[in-house]
């Protein structure tokens, strides 16, 4: 699905990014711990976190990720912000916790796509 | 909804207390950051997560959780499973991963 | 076997601070791009200097992370100063981990940073003395 579209499921609002609302992201992938997406995520998978520090964006920059969305009505400060625009990653917040969030985008079609364990 | 469910409709291996699989699931929780799932988290929720140390059974216990689903093909530690074989929290384990354990479940609350 | 070695940087890191976390992988990540390796190469090598930069951070006062790469692969050294490992075998096991809360609120110390690594190379040392420090040595083709 585009970006745009994911903002409207989610009532979500853009941090950063908004130049990129038309791109296509097909797979996401939920997480609070780090190395997990670091583990498993796939490039160009949307992450959807509750963390908020710079660390994030830096990892997603690592892992060539489409799009951060940081759940529960987080606000991140300033320096991620910052840092997600200095890299071109876009940021869009969501009042909805991550099991809300995941739910939403899963019964819109977006699939979870992992790399394999161990592989 | 029951816990039972779940473990057939995802196919989710019991790591103990069976015995409970009648549970009723209200909803769900993601979660890793213990303070934030004790912040956060409400009664009668699933609580889907990576950890696996024994704290994670004092913490469903507290907020009253239906169960916990580990998810990615981590295992319970020993001491885990002995704590919640103690107060008859289902442990239940996949090898998915927590966005589609989240979507499936919500999925399956919604219908 | 002796390979040409095309680059060569070491890049400092000091311990405890988590505010530049990243940055040297970042930085490393952009070289293999400039270099024109792939995407795929490119981000196997980020992870492994990530992990193993967060680890530095994590745990030891101080330490460096070289870079050496030759036509035929690239060569990760991540040295510390610091406690080291005192159970290696343990360290490699997923989930077991010895961060703090602090470390664990920002996301990290889950216990996966050494098996990640070690997924990422095709050739994975790691060393270490108690209370001197641990060094990883890590080669990944180039293809």
């Amino acid at each position: 699905m585009k970006l745009s579209r994911l903002v409207e499921i989610l009532d979500a609002t853009v941090l950063t990014g908004e130049d990129q609302l038309n791109i296509e992201v097909k797979t996401a992938f939920s997480a609070d711990l780090m190395s997990d997406v670091l583990a498993f995520a796939k490039p160009k998978s949307l992450i959807l976190t509750g963390l908020t520090n710079p660390q994030v964006v830096r990892t997603a920059s690592i892992l060539d990720s489409a799009a951060i969305v940081i759940v529960r009505g987080k606000k991140p400060p300033a320096e991620t912000v910052g840092l997600a625009k200095e890299l071109n990653i876009p940021i869009i917040s969501t009042k909805y916790i991550l099991f809300e969030t995941s739910g939403r985008l899963y019964m819109n079609g977006m699939v979870g796509c992992v790399k394999k364990i161990g592989g | 909804m029951t816990l039972m469910t779940l473990v057939e409709q995802l196919n989710l291996t019991v790591r103990c207390c069976q015995e409970n699989l009648g549970r009723s699931v209200t909803g769900g929780y993601i979660g890793d950051l213990l303070s934030d799932v004790i912040a956060n988290s409400s009664r009668g929720n699933v609580w889907i997560t990576r950890q696996s140390h024994s704290n994670i059974v004092a913490v469903a216990e507290l907020k009253e959780h239906a169960g916990i689903i580990l998810v990615l093909a981590r295992e319970p530690e020993k001491e885990t499973l002995e704590k919640a074989e103690k107060v008859g929290i289902p442990i239940l384990s996949t090898p998915l991963h927590g966005f589609e354990v989240a979507g499936r479940v919500y999925e399956l609350i919604r219908n | 076997m002796v390979h040409t070695i095309r680059y060569k940087n070491s890049f400092p890191i000091e311990g405890g601070n988590f505010d530049e976390a990243g940055v040297v992988s970042l930085r490393v990540k952009s070289i293999l791009k400039d270099m024109g390796f792939l995407g795929e190469t490119q981000r196997r090598v980020a992870i492994v200097a990530y992990e193993s930069e967060l680890n530095i951070i994590s745990y030891a006062r101080s330490g460096h992370i070289t870079l050496r790469i030759s036509p035929q692969e690239i060569r990760i050294d991540a040295e510390d100063e610091g406690p080291g490992i005192d159970d290696i075998e343990l360290a490699m096991k997923d989930g077991y981990s010895t961060a703090t809360d602090r470390i664990r609120e920002m996301g990290f110390g889950a216990g996966m940073g050494l098996s990640n690594i070690k997924r990422c190379s095709d050739t994975f040392e790691i060393t270490s003395e108690s209370n001197k420090g641990v060094h990883l040595r890590i080669l990944i083709d180039a293809n």
